[in-house]
């Protein structure tokens, strides 16, 4: 060795295992950095905490059975939710049985069909990708100007091919997660046996995967279920009556709360928070169990 | 197994270890070590004790991985660490510079003195420990950044910036890898082969001029090159550093350690157990305990 | 006699094998362009969407050409329409909700994937993504309600105290805390939930032997974060930040409810603004004149550059990134 090596230590290693240098002041730096990281995890739930328990409050003293049976008034002033619960049900219905289909497939066929680093695959990847990168707003406008201006009427069907738009992304990305982790020796068995690829995956991988597919639709729908942009733009002029005809216009809770909240006076909010605490609790219900679901799908399927 | 003797440890001439025996009833209360005299011919070595390790048994959950180590490693030597796998050596190394804390469910019992001082301790910062406590992993693992600020970013921390070119060329020096590094200090460190990584590993750990460097298993992914040029290098380092090395091969612990340690794992509980620990040739050419015979010779593990 | 009799058995083999497999490959084939048709639509819902806005916007395109960008003025029985004030107050409220989410995010992913007990990560991980399920409209309600007279009474007079004088940003407080401040903290609202649990992800892929190589050169937790994690995700992170200003930029409704719909640009962010989603939703219920429905899409084709643009560009970041992990 031609360096020189100082045999001494810059420190006494036999001193007490306490901070010693400027170890104090690095532990203290370290220490409120990790407080800063903690508290603004709890900020993030405080807010959480706040937003639920203020709807909560201010929603449950409206809350009522007659809230429930009752269709709004005519200018979304006061009344119930009746009509406009199940109108959104329908709309968002709709839109689920255009959307999870369709992403199921795109999601079949990135995990069973295509060849790894398939362009078109990668292609699809990055289409998906910029579908839900495109704002609701727009695509709301965008269904305004394919369907609702030629039809010249707002329609519940229209608000539901907006909502499939913004799910399908979403439905495609969590059912390919859920299908990448069947295990493949699961295909290879069915392969070995002579059983064709497509009865292969209807038979064995779909059910194997059904129970991540359908919580990742749940969670898809219940994004989509809180949407107002393109139901403001596409299914806002419905009178409050219950209907069943979705290509007419549909009441839905969504602009509900928006009109009510708009019109600025004690009797619209109290129907405003009525609404909004019906609507959250069933997005956060649907959120929580689909969760859950998916956790222990998951775990089934990762052994 | 079946060529166990069972009076071992009446012969072991040093009594460093005291190697459990399943039979005996007593083993709670390990026997003190007795002077190092005893043997005559080989003195205890004349040197400073940086680690005294009395009854360390370390836990993951509630599973026993290691169990009832007392020994004692002594200053300025390489000390190696040799054992089938699954024996707990590198639980054993780990524990040293408290790397284990992080695994859950991990709990350590007894004690391990470093000068004196307890490593688990409440007191006892681990920061501080792992400063004086150096560590080289199995698996090379620089930091993705330049070859220079691998070696600096350590005494940086350290507020050790006077002259920081000079010590990370001093550090790339002492592990021999100055030579071919030193026109692209500012080349990603991943551009390096496998054994210059773990040289640069070596370097960026012994930047911080640490007291103690353990190695675990250090050669075990290079290939024979590599791996000689590390070995090469710890008998230029154990001048400066007390070295621990934990390794799978027992030429190697036969070449570069002054004294061994090996492990084995008990066959009937599946824990990692101190078997023998003595000058390397004595572990090499004449072992007081059959298993130890059995392992260096190779008929077992 | 073993010969002949084979001929013809591997000639019949042959042909069941042959069937099978034209079979199997047309029931594949079936299937597989069932998949990839499913696919062409959604390829197809891209174009539509970008010819559909296009051809709506074409007629206020026309007319005002790229002086729609600087054109402070919306005044729809005039026919005159500007984006000015909406790009403007599109650029506050996103930076306002950037500038307080990324620090905040990135803390909140940290702590979530570093430093949590475990118990804690699986409670908390979770009760932060739900941040992003409540819905915008129920979220703007509460802004209006709750939020914006808070800002008002508490936030906005300490800030326009404390930094007033510098920054004219901070002006004084107005009658009401409807502001492109308040709208912003809405957007905040939205976009951590989105950065922080992509920013969780990244971090927990961080291999354990770079963290421990790091606290075993004697590093404070802090120092592996600082020197170790982030600079190794940092462009997983920008990716993530870009995602999140994606969400922020096109979000109409909760801003929509607390930006207090002006139509001017002010110095002080305190007073009211509007953004572009939210200048669209609002008057595109009941807009007067064909050419503020041509104008609404014009503006539609704004957030939708802006949508794919902050998305190509994540999708940049994101792969470089990956390549440099693969080194």
């Amino acid at each position: 060795m031609t360096s020189a090596a100082p045999s001494e230590l810059p420190y006494d290693p036999t001193a007490p295992l306490t901070p010693t240098g400027n170890l104090r002041r690095r532990l203290i730096v370290s220490r409120v950095a990790q407080g800063l990281a903690v508290g603004a995890a709890f900020v993030a739930v405080a807010v959480l905490a706040i937003v639920v328990f203020d709807v909560v409050k201010s929603g449950a003293s409206v809350l009522s059975l007659d809230f429930l049976v009752k269709d709004p008034s005519q200018y979304g002033v006061g009344g119930g939710i009746r009509s406009t619960i199940i109108g959104s049900a329908i709309i968002v219905a709709i839109g689920a049985v255009i959307a999870v289909p369709i992403g199921v497939l795109i999601a079949i066929y990135m995990t069973e069909f295509a060849r790894p680093k398939s362009r078109i695959a990668g292609a699809l990847r990055m289409g998906l990708d910029l579908l839900q990168g495109v704002p609701s707003i727009v695509i709301g406008i965008f269904i305004l100007g394919l369907i609702t201006l030629p039809q010249h009427e707002d329609t519940g069907f229209a608000g539901s091919v907006a909502l499939a738009i913004i799910m399908l992304p979403l439905v495609a990305r969590s059912a390919q997660e859920v299908l990448r982790l069947v295990p493949s020796p699961l295909r290879e068995a069915s392969d070995a046996l002579g059983v064709d690829r497509w009865r292969s995956i209807i038979t064995v991988v779909l059910p194997t995967a059904l129970g991540g597919i359908v919580t990742g639709s749940i969670l898809a729908v219940a994004r989509a279920a809180g949407e107002t942009a393109p139901l403001l733009v596409n299914d806002s002029t419905a009178p409050p009556h219950l209907t069943f005809n979705p290509f007419g216009p549909m009441p839905n809770v969504p602009v509900q709360i928006l009109t009510a909240s708009e019109a600025l006076n004690p009797a619209g909010f109290a129907t405003a928070w009525g609404a909004a605490l019906v609507l959250l609790a069933l997005i956060l219900i649907a959120n929580v169990g689909a969760r859950f679901l998916l956790a222990r799908s998951r775990r089934k399927l990762t052994g | 197994m079946t060529e166990r003797d069972p009076d071992v440890t009446g012969t072991v001439p040093n009594q460093d270890v005291v190697p459990r025996q399943r039979i005996q009833t007593t083993a709670a209360v390990p026997v003190p070590a007795p002077p190092p005299q005893i043997a005559g011919a080989r003195p205890e070595p004349a040197r400073a004790t940086v680690f005294d390790i009395k009854d360390m048994t370390v836990f993951y959950g509630t599973k026993k991985a290691l169990d009832w180590t007392t020994l004692k490693i002594y200053r300025n030597l390489v000390t190696a660490v040799i054992g089938p796998s699954g024996c707990g050596k590198s639980t054993f190394i780990r524990s040293l510079n408290r790397m284990n804390d992080s695994i859950p469910g991990f709990r350590l019992d007894g004690q391990v003195l470093y000068h004196g001082h307890d490593i688990y301790a409440g007191a006892t910062n681990r920061v501080e420990v792992r400063r004086r406590i150096g560590m080289v992993f199995q698996r090379p693992n620089p930091f993705p950044k330049s070859i220079y600020d691998n070696v600096a970013w350590a005494p940086r921390n350290l507020g050790l910036k006077s002259n920081l070119d000079e010590r990370v060329e001093r550090a790339l020096r002492s592990a021999t890898l100055w030579g071919e590094v030193k026109d692209r200090l500012k080349v990603s460190a991943l551009s390096l082969s496998g054994g210059q990584q773990q040289r640069l590993c070596i370097a960026r750990a012994i930047a911080v001029e640490p007291d103690v460097l353990l190695l675990d298993e250090p050669a075990s992914a290079l290939d024979p090159v590599a791996t000689a040029s590390i070995e090469d290098l710890m008998h230029e380092l154990k001048n400066r550093y007390t070295i621990v090395i934990v390794t799978h091969n027992m030429q190697q612990a036969a070449r570069v350690a002054d004294r061994t340690a090996f492990f084995s794992l008990d066959p009937h509980e599946h824990v990692g157990t101190l078997v023998e620990y003595d000058d390397t040739n004595v572990i090499f050419s004449h072992p007081a305990d059959t298993r130890t015979r059995d392992y260096v010779t190779g008929r077992f593990g | 006699m073993s010969a002949p009799s084979a001929a013809p058995k591997s000639r019949l083999m042959r042909f069941v094998a042959n069937r099978r497999a034209a079979e199997r490959s047309r029931g594949d084939l079936i299937m597989g362009a069932l998949c990839l048709a499913a696919g062409l639509v959604a390829a197809l819902v891209l174009f539509e969407i970008a010819y559909q806005v296009i051809s709506g916007a074409r007629p206020a395109i026309d007319k005002f050409g790229l002086g729609f960008l600087g054109n402070v003025e919306w005044a729809p029985n005039f026919s005159r329409f500007g984006a000015a004030v909406m790009l403007y107050g599109t650029a506050v409220t996103s930076v306002i909700a950037m500038v307080i989410a990324v620090p905040l995010s990135i803390a909140i992913a940290l702590y979530l994937a570093m430093l949590a007990p475990r118990a804690v990560r699986t409670a908390v991980g979770p009760l932060v993504e739900m941040l992003a399920a409540i819905p915008s409209v129920i979220l703007g309600f509460w802004g209006l309600i709750f939020l914006a007279p808070w800002v008002h009474a508490h936030v906005e007079p300490f800030l326009y105290d404390a930094f007033g004088g510098l920054l004219p940003i901070f002006g004084p407080p107005q009658t009401t805390g409807l502001s492109l401040f308040t709208g912003g903290l809405i957007l905040t609202v939205m976009v951590v939930p989105i950065i922080s649990s992509l920013s969780r992800d990244l971090f927990l892929t961080v291999p354990n032997e770079l963290k421990e190589g790091a606290e075993a050169l004697g590093a404070t937790r802090w120092e592996v974060i600082r020197g170790v994690v982030l600079p190794s995700t940092i462009s997983g992170v920008a990716a993530a930040t870009t995602l999140g200003l994606g969400r922020a930029l096109g979000e109409s409704i909760a801003v929509l409810s607390v930006v207090g719909t002006g139509a001017t640009i002010h110095t002080s962010w305190f007073q009211t603004g509007n953004t572009l989603a939210a200048r669209i939703a609002q008057d595109i219920q009941y807009p007067v004149n064909q050419l503020q429905v041509h104008a609404i899409f014009y503006l539609a084709l704004i957030l939708l550059v802006l949508g794919v643009a902050t998305n190509l560009f994540a999708r940049s970041i994101a792969r470089r990134y990956d390549v440099s992990r693969t080194i």
